[in-house]
């Protein structure tokens, strides 16, 4: 059990591009950390430079309180999960978990008892003696946690485990991942590019891009305060809905309008956009926030608009509608009767609105 | 298999085979007949009234018994095999180190060694056996095995070194970071999971080495003098070919006898050796 400490990382490749820029985290000890991100962003560039991979360029990354820049793989006490799982094609399962534990020496018997044990726990008693080749995707992914887990290390690092599963399975994996870790409560790195994954797994998550880290913070954190319109657009699905407006002053209020709507920004908000009365504005609201309006909402927080598409999901209906020169997708109730070419009326609930400077993209 | 009318099953699939397997069998055929066909048979002209090519009625031993008692041809196959099997050894071990390296290890140049490697192996032997055999004089080893044992790698490490590389680049090199996280250290990562997964790569490169080595001419040639020293394609040529004179018998005698090595130790691999050049790595 250790708390990994990442101060001031950087990655050059062949002193040209530049894959991670300054990330500064702290993983608190048995703490699941998620790094996600789009492809490119750094985030598995990160991961394999704790584990000792990759070089690194500058900057220190610490495992308990000793800096390991300089340490082999073998001796950083971390065990990594591979996308592609990596098992060993000539070795049996007990063999391929049981390797971790002989290059360190470990006596026999001790091995034994730590393979059944963590094949209890994964639940592959019975694949113990076959050869990977023989496994499904599931079990192949099991035999590569129980690898990792045999050892008792430090850390665990994840790069993209379950991202080569079915959707049903990956969904299934998931589960018992987080409840693996419940169990084990072992320090966990986990990469991935599926924010799903990331929003249900980590105690906290680092969303990075080209090489930057944007934001970090508990799930529901990144969702509700997004500190800009990266990781508002990148966290929640569907996406988060953007309309350039412009702020203007009538009536006492701060209002945001573009050709399709004209909304009244509720009285905090209207604070801390005050500097920016007549200037272009990013807003942002998500899917779920838009709803069909009806008799007793007010005009000022509701907008027209055409409906283009509508995605029936069972739980919720997509429509994707055209709002003045834009387009927006609103989240609907799944009793609500519209068909394409409807006109139909949006209320916005005002306590989520967001706005991001157009110039730098960050949350005001 | 190929879809459609019977015609055409027979004209793109069963002709062509046939064509094929009969034009590849035929020499082993006619080398068999002609070491068993007695000398009467083997110089009769061929307007001869009972001139038959392609059998014979009075199979002998005859040809196969003076090799084995007239000639060294056992030293020969002795010789052969020592120097095939050492020239196989040094090359395929030079070959899997450097394959490794120039597959997985980053270090400058990597990319020009691994294409100057290849360039080697493309300079001819009729070219190259000239300045050897100035560097064989100078190292005294003319007229002995290590003339071969050590010119032969010249050209086999190249070719053992190529055929690694592709062998290795296929291996995802996930499996050798998980085993150096594992605890093991490249050495052993190499050692344990790249090696024994890359057997059938290896047995590939050892029986082509092997082949390659055990069938070589020129060199032979040209670095052995005294008949004791010399190897099976040489010993058989200069010795059953005097003047103009052939001795087909035990020539074919000698090629039948020579190429059994080679045979047995293809149909003992085959396996291997086709999954090896097929580069199949199951995960």
């Amino acid at each position: 059990m250790a708390q990994v400490v990442i101060r001031n990382l950087n990655k050059k490749f062949d002193n040209e591009v530049h894959a991670v820029k300054d990330v500064n985290l702290e993983i608190r000890d048995k703490e699941f950390v998620v790094l996600v991100g789009p492809s490119g962003c750094g985030k598995t560039t990160t991961l394999r430079m704790v584990a000792g991979l990759e070089s690194i360029t500058s900057g220190n990354v610490l495992i308990g309180d000793k800096v390991v820049n300089d340490l082999p793989p073998m001796d950083r006490d971390i065990a990594m999960v591979f996308q592609n799982y990596a098992l060993y094609p000539h070795m049996s399962v007990y063999q391929n978990m049981a390797f971790g534990l002989k290059m360190r020496k470990f006596e026999r018997a001790e091995i034994e008892q730590r393979v059944h044990a963590a094949a209890d726990i994964l639940g592959i008693h019975e694949l113990l003696q076959r050869k990977p080749r023989q496994l499904s995707g599931g079990q192949r992914q099991r035999v590569a946690l129980g690898r990792a887990i045999v050892r008792h290390p430090q850390v665990f690092l994840f790069d993209e485990p379950l991202s080569n599963l079915d959707a049903k399975l990956r969904v299934q994996m998931r589960v018992e991942l987080k409840k693996l870790h419940d169990r084990l409560g072992t320090t966990a790195i986990y990469v991935t590019h599926d924010q799903v994954e990331a929003m249900t797994l980590g105690d906290r998550v680092v969303v990075m891009k080209d090489g930057l880290v944007q934001q970090v913070g508990e799930p529901l954190e990144l969702y509700n305060t997004p500190a800009n319109r990266f990781v508002a657009g990148f966290i929640g699905s569907p996406a988060m809905n953007f309309a350039a407006v412009t702020v203007s002053d009538g009536g006492g209020a701060l209002w945001a309008g573009n050709d399709g709507l004209r909304i009244k920004v509720p009285a905090p908000l209207s604070n801390r956009i005050g500097a920016y009365v007549g200037k272009p504005l990013t807003m942002g609201i998500r899917p779920e926030d838009l709803r069909i309006a009806n008799g007793a909402d007010p005009t000022d927080l509701s907008f027209g608009a055409v409906v283009e598409v509508v995605e029936k999901l069972g739980s919720e209906i997509l429509l994707d509608v055209k709002v003045g020169g834009g387009s927006m997708v609103a989240s609907v109730e799944p009793t609500t009767l519209t068909k394409v070419r409807d006109q139909v009326r949006l209320a916005i609930n005002p306590d989520r609105l967001h706005f991001f400077d157009n110039a730098s993209e960050a949350a005001i | 298999m190929i879809e459609g009318a019977k015609w055409k099953r027979w004209v793109f699939f069963y002709i062509p085979l046939a064509v094929f397997i009969f034009s590849l069998l035929f020499p082993f055929y006619w080398m068999i007949i002609t070491t068993v066909r007695p000398d009467a048979e083997l110089y009769r002209p061929w307007n001869a009234p009972n001139y038959t090519p392609f059998w014979t009625t009075r199979p002998t031993w005859e040809h196969v018994d003076y090799l084995l008692s007239e000639t060294l041809f056992s030293t020969w196959m002795l010789n052969t095999m020592l120097i095939a099997l050492a020239s196989t050894a040094i090359s395929l071990f030079c070959g899997l180190l450097a394959g490794y390296a120039l597959s997985r290890l980053k270090f400058p140049f990597a990319g020009s060694l691994g294409t100057g490697i290849f360039v080697t192996y493309l300079v001819p032997q009729t070219l190259l056996f000239i300045p050897l055999a100035d560097i064989i004089r100078n190292f005294h080893l003319g007229d002995t095995p290590w003339a071969l044992i050590l010119t032969y790698p010249t050209f086999l490490i190249p070719f053992c070194t190529w055929l690694m590389m592709g062998y290795f680049k296929a291996i995802p090199k996930e499996l050798e970071e998980c085993a150096r996280i594992d605890g093991a250290s490249r050495f052993k990562a190499m050692i344990y999971i790249i090696f024994p997964i890359a057997v059938p790569g290896i047995l590939s490169a050892g029986i082509f080495a092997f082949t390659l080595s055990w069938n070589e001419f020129i060199y032979a040639l040209v670095f052995l003098s005294s008949p004791e020293q010399k190897t099976v394609p040489v010993g058989v040529t200069s010795e059953l070919i005097r003047g103009d004179v052939f001795f087909w018998g035990p020539l074919m005698a000698g090629a039948l006898l020579g190429s059994i090595p080679v045979a047995m130790v293809y149909s003992f691999f085959v396996e291997h050796y086709v999954a090896g050049l097929t580069g199949s790595v199951k995960g």
